[in-house]
């Protein structure tokens, strides 16, 4: 396998009193091996849900009800939407991990940062020793750059802040040298100094290990300070992808340049600042043409028609939309 | 901006918030939630207080117009010490002096139509016949961009954005001169903020209304504010003009704040001052200045005395021994 | 933002005509609903659906298996047991309701008088109530009632006085949750009194637990009924109550199952029909529960 993580033609679903709705739809993605990927979107647009379709962890009443997520995993490929609760287990945590926007609730509040530590590790290390297990855990909690980690082992996830759990959670995560970091809105929660901290750690982290980050946001700053490649998300699609300075710097599609300009007007002189209007539309409530069309200022006749197809307009850089780049630019 | 109308003078704000242990409910300590902040707003002018999470820029919001009672200090507000006031006087007041919450979902009754929230405020401070209340609803209504249709329909039936379309309108149908806004826009989605700050932005001049607008987000202060306040630790660190304040930051932790925000350009990634550590516990402050546990210039002066807001250039004060 | 207002979801508030039509869509709900809608069609219509007086003695008809005149057969006296049975189910629900209405008036005021005003105030109300909870609910009723006077009035008052202190805890719990949201603090920062927040902001949002609770304790008191009505201290002959008709068919078992049977499956449907509809209420009223 070339990549490290193939999604072909992802459709996820719910239900909605008896009615099936789609919230993802045909959605392909290639996660290249030691990369660092963003996805970037507005809340419900698919962004976390395919990462917990990634983990096959998809709340009921979601479901995916097409196509697959092909995985290279240490014992050869694998789909990941047809392994077996057993198999699964082996590669949750070991080889995906993922780390989640609340720290404060993603860690057990009963028991000592050691103990959850030492879980994450004999659960897929079985016969290692108990003080393999605290030279790994304090090794860990070095590389995350916690101060006292020998105190932190026995400290319970009340006694410390936001960003110490962060740095802890992305020490669990990272404990089995996984081969994919999920990271789901990993600062959101966080203050800016301390979103500066982990984003600065997270980089390091990519440079030492062999490990690809799919970061997840809907902060384009962020997006901006960490990834290679970008995935932006809209109403259940991709509708733009590229490498970070080509999708910045040429921006193709019309909702990628309101984002945009929705951000970079706030520091610049205009008074009255960029907007959107309307809100994305919920799973069900798409329109037939481009899903876009009734908030883009640049919409025609063709777009409310029908759906544009992801197309490549220049190398590596797709982009759903029927106008070219170079009209969109204007 | 001298020889200012002042709306609000706040002075050595503070509160304090008890720590209760045990079965006896003893008090055993005090939260510092904020440590004497003085500043002033002027009429027509939007001030920010800006700063991370628990460094009490909302305490300090709500002890403003003491829907959280201050524990010293005094706010004087259009001349009158709000302080002194009894909970009826007080409760007048209400009508020249607002709030806005953070999150439009909590903060409007999920049993009350749009009706009743909008008509609500008026009814507390007017006495309007049916028409005359249907007509200001109305047109408050048109000002924020819904529809009369929408009158009987319950928050839970918008989205995130409408609503707190819907909490400006219920703040300002009183036709206040002043308003408290906490958080306005960060629980809303990117593309909804910049809507909702716009039509912030568009009512605080049509409405002459002066503004206290606490954000964490340091873009959105930029755009909006005139002045600002830097807040850690409960204590202000930094006032002035906000361009001026953005562009030569005095204080270290401003400083640090400040390039902590990340770019939007992946070409020139932001150049962190990275903050070593965290923010110190509010219930057992450090001696001093509050920040000299995590600031790079710290001396011994700073662990002994705390500095105090004082004018470095006209208008720009800070709250540091070494500038 | 032009005119294009999304109707996000199309759910349906609590409180309004529709409630009953989510009730009905819940398989439990619609138990509910038909269990206690029968029981209370029963109680309405009781001198239309009974066969007999339910006071009338027939010396010739003792003791008869159920037939086609006596459908549920008769008693030690020859009274009919399904007519009996019928305008039990009056005695039973309007014990149930009026007890639930003292219960619920008294928590209601003291639940909120402790929940919004905290300090002293609520410390001597609480305590009170855990006193009153201390008791067992039977035990604490019957020694009203020895102290009242047996009587169906002090029989409502007694179940009504036990019943207070859950809804006291109730209502005290939801005041308090209610209290710290956003949107109190708002109704305060637009200027309202104490009152106008106390009943237009409070009170409504307090309703789904309070209803909950009002259905739960409206079996509870039916079941009290029967109990204080089987122990002699209830419902007094010639009234017919659930809980003394089944008392009467102790001495007669084996004699007459019948006369224990019916009532007793009567107890059960009425209490298995109200905490089956409380249960579904509970579900259609929490709006965290509603994606």
């Amino acid at each position: 396998m070339e990549n490290l993580l193939e999604i072909r033609n992802l459709k996820i679903s719910t239900l909605r009193g008896r009615q099936k709705v789609l919230l993802l739809d045909e959605v392909d993605l290639n996660i290249p091996k030691k990369c660092s990927f963003g996805i970037v979107g507005e809340s419900g647009c698919g962004k976390s849900i395919t990462a917990n379709a990634v983990m096959n962890m998809l709340p009921y009443p979601l479901e995916v009800s097409h196509g697959s997520i092909r995985f290279d995993s240490r014992s050869g490929e694998v789909d990941i939407l047809k392994l077996d609760k057993k198999a699964l287990r082996a590669i949750r945590g070991q080889e995906i991990s993922m780390i989640f926007q609340e720290p404060m609730t993603s860690l057990d509040p009963i028991f000592t940062v050691e103990m959850q530590m030492y879980e994450a590790l004999s659960f897929h290390h079985p016969g290692m020793s108990r003080p393999q297990m605290r030279e790994r855990a304090l090794e860990m909690l070095h590389r995350v750059n916690i101060p006292r980690p020998e105190q932190t082992l026995t400290s319970y996830p009340h006694q410390l802040s936001g960003g110490q759990l962060q740095r802890i959670m992305i020490a669990i995560a990272l404990i089995n040298d996984p081969k994919l970091l999920l990271a789901d809105e990993p600062t959101t929660a966080l203050d800016v100094t301390i979103q500066a901290q982990i984003l600065r750690l997270m980089n390091d982290l990519k440079e030492q290990n062999d490990t690809s980050i799919v970061m997840i946001t809907h902060d384009l700053g962020v997006i901006a300070e960490t990834c290679e490649e970008v995935a932006v998300f809209y109403a259940g699609q991709i509708v733009e992808q590229a490498n970070v300075m080509e999708l910045f710097h040429h921006t193709a599609h019309p909702y990628t340049l309101g984002l945009l300009q929705a951000v970079t007007s706030l520091g610049s002189e205009t008074r009255m600042l960029y907007t959107i209007p309307g809100i994305v539309p919920p799973g069900g409530q798409w329109s037939e043409g481009c899903r876009f069309s009734d908030r883009c200022s640049r919409c025609t006749d063709r777009c409310r028609q029908a759906m544009p197809a992801l197309s490549e307009i220049s190398p590596g850089h797709w982009c759903r939309c029927w106008l070219n780049s170079e009209e969109v630019a204007q | 901006m001298s020889g200012r109308d002042i709306l609000l003078d706040v002075q050595r704000l503070q509160v304090y918030f008890p720590i209760k242990s045990g079965v006896m409910r003893k008090v055993v300590g005090h939260v510092h939630a904020v440590e004497e902040v003085s500043f002033t707003v002027v009429r027509r002018e939007v001030f920010a207080l800006v700063g991370e999470s628990g460094c009490g820029k909302s305490t300090t919001g709500s002890a403003i117009l003491r829907l959280i009672e201050p524990t010293g200090g005094r706010v004087i507000f259009d001349g009158k010490d709000l302080s002194a006031l009894s909970d009826e006087q007080l409760r007048l007041k209400r009508r020249d002096m607002q709030f806005i919450f953070q999150n439009p979902y909590a903060s409007l009754n999920p049993r009350m139509n749009v009706w009743k929230l909008l008509s609500e405020p008026l009814k507390v401070h007017f006495h309007l016949s049916e028409a005359e209340l249907r007509e200001q609803v109305e047109a408050m209504l048109k000002r924020i961009g819904m529809t009369p249709d929408q009158l009987t329909r319950y928050p839970h039936q918008f989205s995130g954005g409408q609503k707190q379309r819907i909490s400006i309108a219920r703040a300002l149908i009183t036709h206040p001169s002043f308003v408290v806004a906490d958080e306005p826009v960060s629980a809303l989605d990117v593309s909804i903020q910049a809507q909702i700050l716009n039509l912030m932005m568009e009512l605080q001049q049509e409405m002459q209304l002066s503004l206290v607008f606490i954000s964490h987000d340091l873009n959105v202060v930029r755009h909006i504010s005139n002045r600002v306040g830097v807040m850690y630790l409960g204590s202000l660190m930094e006032t002035g003009d906000t361009e001026d304040v953005y562009r030569h930051p005095a204080h270290p932790y401003t400083q640090a704040l400040l390039s902590a925000v990340p770019s939007h350009d992946p070409a020139h990634k932001s150049r962190h001052i990275v903050l070593e550590g965290d923010v110190p516990n509010p219930a057992d402050p450090p001696s001093g200045c509050p920040f000299h546990t995590r600031c790079a210039r710290c001396s011994e002066q700073c662990r002994q005395s705390k500095p105090e807001l004082r004018e470095i250039a006209p208008g720009h004060m800070a709250a540091c021994h070494c500038v | 933002m032009k005119k294009k207002n999304a109707p996000v979801r199309n759910r349906a508030l609590p409180g309004n005509e529709s409630l009953l039509r989510q009730l009905w869509s819940d398989p439990m709900g619609r138990a509910g609903m038909i269990g206690v809608g029968m029981i209370i069609l029963l109680a309405v219509f009781a001198p239309w659906i009974a066969r007999f007086d339910v006071g009338k003695m027939n010396s010739k008809a003792r003791f008869a298996a159920p037939n086609a005149t006596y459908w549920f057969g008769t008693d030690n006296f020859g009274r009919d047991i399904f007519s009996r049975i019928v305008y039990g189910a009056r005695v039973s629900i309007v014990v149930g309701v009026v007890a639930v209405s003292i219960a619920a008036g008294f928590g209601y005021l003291f639940g909120l008088i402790a929940g919004f005003f905290e300090g002293k105030v609520e410390s001597v109300i609480m305590m009170v109530m855990d006193i009153i909870f201390a008791f067992p609910h039977i035990l604490l009723a019957l020694f009203i009632v020895a102290v009242l006077g047996k009587s169906i009035v002090n029989t409502m008052i007694a179940i009504g006085i036990v019943n207070i202190p859950v809804f006291t805890r109730t209502v005290r719990a939801s005041v308090k949750t209610v209290k710290s949201t956003d949107y109190i603090a708002n109704a305060r920062s637009i200027g309202l009194n104490r009152m106008n927040i106390l009943f237009k902001h409070v009170t409504p949002n307090i309703l789904a637990p309070f209803t909950v609770q009002a259905t739960l304790a409206l079996s509870g008191a039916i079941l009290t009924e029967a109990s204080m009505s089987f122990l002699g201290l209830g419902i007094q002959p010639p009234d017919p109550s659930w809980g003394s008709m089944l008392s009467d068919a102790r001495k007669f078992m084996e004699q007459a199952p019948w006369m224990a049977i019916f009532p007793a499956v009567f107890i059960i449907i009425t209490i298995l029909s109200f905490n089956i509809l409380g249960d579904a209420l509970r579900d259609v009223l929490d709006p965290k529960l509603k994606l």
